[in-house]
């Protein structure tokens, strides 16, 4: 899972094996030509019409690819286009334009009936359990629903709803019978993972599936999706907008920001060395216990933290209105994603040097702490590997 | 205003730079006298069909001037009503009992009649909420609301109180003030919006500011903003500060000291870095450990918490943390251990933590030792009775109260 340079060359940079050909073609310079890409992710722009003849730009060509076993984080701010990425990865709603590939096939492309075959392999967890569950139904009904809609026998169903069930550590004779209200959110996040992962899907797209839980019930859903993973040969995508969450979950992450994909690059790798302005700012603001840190990440942002409207972006980079690097090219020239390292892809003008990202304070947030601790841990050096 | 505060001109003259930290903002003159808001023994208990839910069960804390104190817990561990009642907003109800005593520089508050409070509210004390969007009015606009108190607490006419917004709004960081001034909530950002309703608590120059989860609902980029804002407000204003939250991380840096709830409960306070560098409390070191790392690779397991928080109706009859905690003996199912000091258990015997309490007496008010490390355990971490404890149930596999316990896992 972590080999994920080894077809790095073969990418489709260029006109000549580039989908289309057009000149567009080597913002897919991060994408991989490997038998074991489950899922690929071409240009896909969703847009929503909001009246008097304007458009949200929600997703304006983003591309990725995902490996079998792996999972992809995907942050960003609120509005960034990472839930409706997630979305219309399974066709809800249709993309604008782009394709959306499992194994091949692209799903935008199938009549309704063959898509609903292919949904059965993509499955998603929302971030609210309590209300994606119905309230009416009995949580073995619950778990059972896609399996009926499949047509299995009522006893190869109740067999596989008690297996499912005690995957994800709840006791099927207790649980059974009861109704969502009777629950945890905790415990009814652990119900919808039972619910995605009933029909064996090969794709979990998770979307914000810990944003709502406590710190101490989060930690057990984090790991409950990490063996989820390991026994069912999940391919996920994770999105959150919880960094140090997305850090731990992901093997690649990407960030993306106002509907475009700013870097993608291995997880540590990413926070450890962020080339992207934005990503550097995202990871200085997250709280450290040095203040320094956040002070000069507050300062790195010159807009104030504001986020321009999705409905009309700015031209060229779609950053630079809050980059503190931004030049005039910026402002004319869309900046395409390029490779800086292993596995490491940006899409910037003026990428943060290695040097650059620890004078800028970055460094801050991950390293430095004022009493020795690591401080991204938490974890006091007294009881490291107790 | 009293002696511990500075007047108004003097507090302005203070512009030091945010960045020296609140810890060093504790003026060494604000910290000698009483503090400024005293909890003592709070409770707040609500009766409701299913039963009497102890929300708040004995907390007793103090915030001395100029000083953040951060109050961190999971969802329903009273944080949130604690801060209200003792700003005065959870008041006696026929559903709402109500004991113990909160007071504001040496004056008891908690008895006052709402209409006696509410002078106090604004011009004293002020709370910033979670949700900026539901704590505006949406059909007024944002200069009114700022304006209102600045009215109602200060006596300033309407052009006197809109020129004053206007400047609310700059010190606050917000782009075109005067333009703000005469716009919506729902014209502005989460971000603007939260700006907005600190510009509020700051209007009247409070001495105490409740922030409950003030960047909950934010961004991370603009968490960054909002607390770094708000750190710069209260240096510049020597204003003490209580952010009641659920993130480790923005408690760590951004508050001199620390209490942690569960259950209703104080269960350890101490100054922030001392309680980062050895919590006591083992809920304290789990919730620590339950954060996932920024360091290191990725795909670490996390050490969870088993179980969820206990029932408020039916609280355990020991400590409550007991079922979920990796230390548990059988005393902790049956006693729940006082507030003690660091300083006690140094004075008890090694290893003889029960010696080390008063045995049922009451838990000694943190009050009077402000830097003081107290927690609520009968093994604490980093003890050798901790310790033991740990052993021992690594040994026979589960704690006391039957949790199963995986040496791995600790």
């Amino acid at each position: 899972m972590t080999d994920l340079v080894k077809d790095e060359r073969q990418n489709k940079t260029g006109a000549s094996s580039g989908p289309g050909g057009d000149p567009g073609a080597s913002r897919h310079v991060q994408l991989r030509d490997a038998d074991d890409v489950v899922l690929s992710v071409e240009d896909l722009v969703v847009e929503f019409g909001v009246g008097g003849g304007s458009t949200v730009h929600a997703v304006s060509g983003v591309s990725f690819d995902v490996r079998r076993g792996e999972t992809l984080g995907l942050v960003g701010e609120s509005g960034c286009g990472k839930s409706t990425t997630g979305r219309s990865i399974m066709q809800l709603p249709k993309p604008t334009s782009g394709s959306v590939r499992l194994h091949g096939d692209n799903l935008g492309g199938m009549p309704s009936g063959q898509m609903r075959r292919a949904r059965r392999k993509l499955q998603m967890i929302f971030q609210d359990p309590i209300s994606s569950l119905n309230p009416r139904r009995r949580i073995a009904d619950i778990i059972a629903e896609p399996l009926r809609v499949w047509g299995s026998s009522p006893d190869a169903r109740k067999a596989k709803v008690a297996e499912t069930l005690e995957a994800v550590g709840l006791d099927p004779q207790l649980v059974a019978d009861r109704r969502p209200h009777q629950f945890s959110g905790g415990q009814c996040q652990r119900i919808s993972i039972a619910r995605a992962l009933v029909l064996e899907p090969e794709v979990l797209i998770c979307d914000e599936p810990v944003s709502a839980l406590d710190v101490s019930v989060q930690a057990q859903i984090l790991n409950l999706l990490e063996e989820m993973k390991e026994r069912y040969q999940l391919t996920m995508i994770f999105i959150s907008h919880d960094l140090a969450v997305v850090r731990n979950i992901s093997d690649r992450v990407a960030v993306m920001y106002l509907g475009k994909l700013c870097e993608i690059a291995p997880a540590v790798e990413l926070f450890d060395r962020p080339r992207h302005h934005y990503s550097s700012l995202l990871l200085s603001s997250i709280p450290s216990a040095d203040q320094d840190a956040t002070t000069s990440a507050a300062r790195l942002d010159r807009s104030g933290g504001e986020m321009p409207s999705p409905v009309s972006p700015p031209s060229g980079c779609r950053f630079r209105t809050r980059c503190p690097a931004a030049t005039e090219r910026c402002a004319v020239e869309e900046p395409l994603m390029r490779q800086v390292g292993d596995g490491h892809f940006v899409a910037c003008h003026h990428p943060l040097e290695v040097a650059e990202v620890v004078a800028s304070g970055a460094e801050g947030s991950v390293e430095r702490s004022a009493d020795g601790t690591p401080d991204g841990a938490l974890r006091p050096v007294a009881l490291e590997g107790v | 205003m009293t002696s511990i505060d500075a007047g108004p001109a003097d507090q302005r003259r203070d512009t030091r730079p945010p960045a020296a930290g609140s810890a060093q903002t504790t003026a060494p003159g604000a910290t000698a006298t009483r503090p400024l808001l005293e909890v003592d023994q709070l409770r707040v208990h609500f009766a409701t069909p299913a039963g009497l839910v102890r929300a708040v069960d004995g907390v007793s804390l103090s915030v001395r001037a100029g000083e953040v104190l951060g109050v961190v817990g999971e969802s329903g561990s009273g944080k949130t009503v604690m801060s209200r009642r003792a700003m005065g907003l959870v008041g006696p109800g026929t559903t709402t009992r109500l004991s113990g005593t909160v007071r504001y520089d040496g004056t008891e508050i908690s008895a006052l009649p709402p209409a006696e409070l509410s002078k106090l509210w604004g011009s004293e004390m002020a709370m910033i909420l979670q949700d900026p969007m539901t704590s505006l009015n949406p059909v007024k606009r944002v200069g009114e609301q700022i304006g209102e108190s600045l009215r109602r607490h200060l006596g300033l006419d309407r052009a006197a109180a809109h020129q004053r917004a206007v400047q609310l709004l700059r010190s606050v960081g917000l782009s075109e003030p005067e333009r703000r001034v005469r716009q919506y909530p729902h014209e502005l950002s989460g971000g603007m919006r939260q700006r907005v309703t600190i510009a509020i608590a700051l209007s009247c120059d409070p001495r105490l500011l409740f922030a409950d989860e003030p960047t909950t609902a934010l961004d991370v980029t603009v968490q960054a903003q909002i607390l770094e804002l708000l750190a710069r407000q209260q240096a510049e204003h020597r204003m003490a500060m209580m952010i009641v939250t659920h993130d480790l991380r923005v408690v760590r840096g951004h508050t001199d000291r620390v209490v942690v709830m569960y259950a209703g409960k104080v269960v350890e306070a101490a100054p922030t870095r001392t309680l980062f560098a050895a919590p006591r409390m083992p809920y304290t070191e789990a919730l620590m450990n339950a954060v996932p790392p920024l360091t290191g690779s990725n795909h670490a397991v996390l050490r969870v918490i088993p179980g969820r928080p206990p029932n408020l109706l039916a609280p355990p009859p020991g400590c409550a943390f007991a079922p979920r905690c990796a230390s548990a003996q059988e005393r902790c199912l049956t006693e729940m251990p006082p507030l003690r000091s660091a300083a006690d258990l140094a004075g008890a015997s090694p290893g003889g933590s029960a010696a080390g309490a008063p045995a049922g007496g009451p838990a000694p008010a943190i009050a009077g030792t402000p830097d003081d490390h107290v927690y609520r355990c009968w093994y604490p971490v980093g003890t050798e009775a901790g310790d033991e404890a740990r052993r021992t149930n690594i040994e026979r596999g589960h704690t006391a109260a039957g949790t199963p316990i995986l040496a791995e896992a600790v």
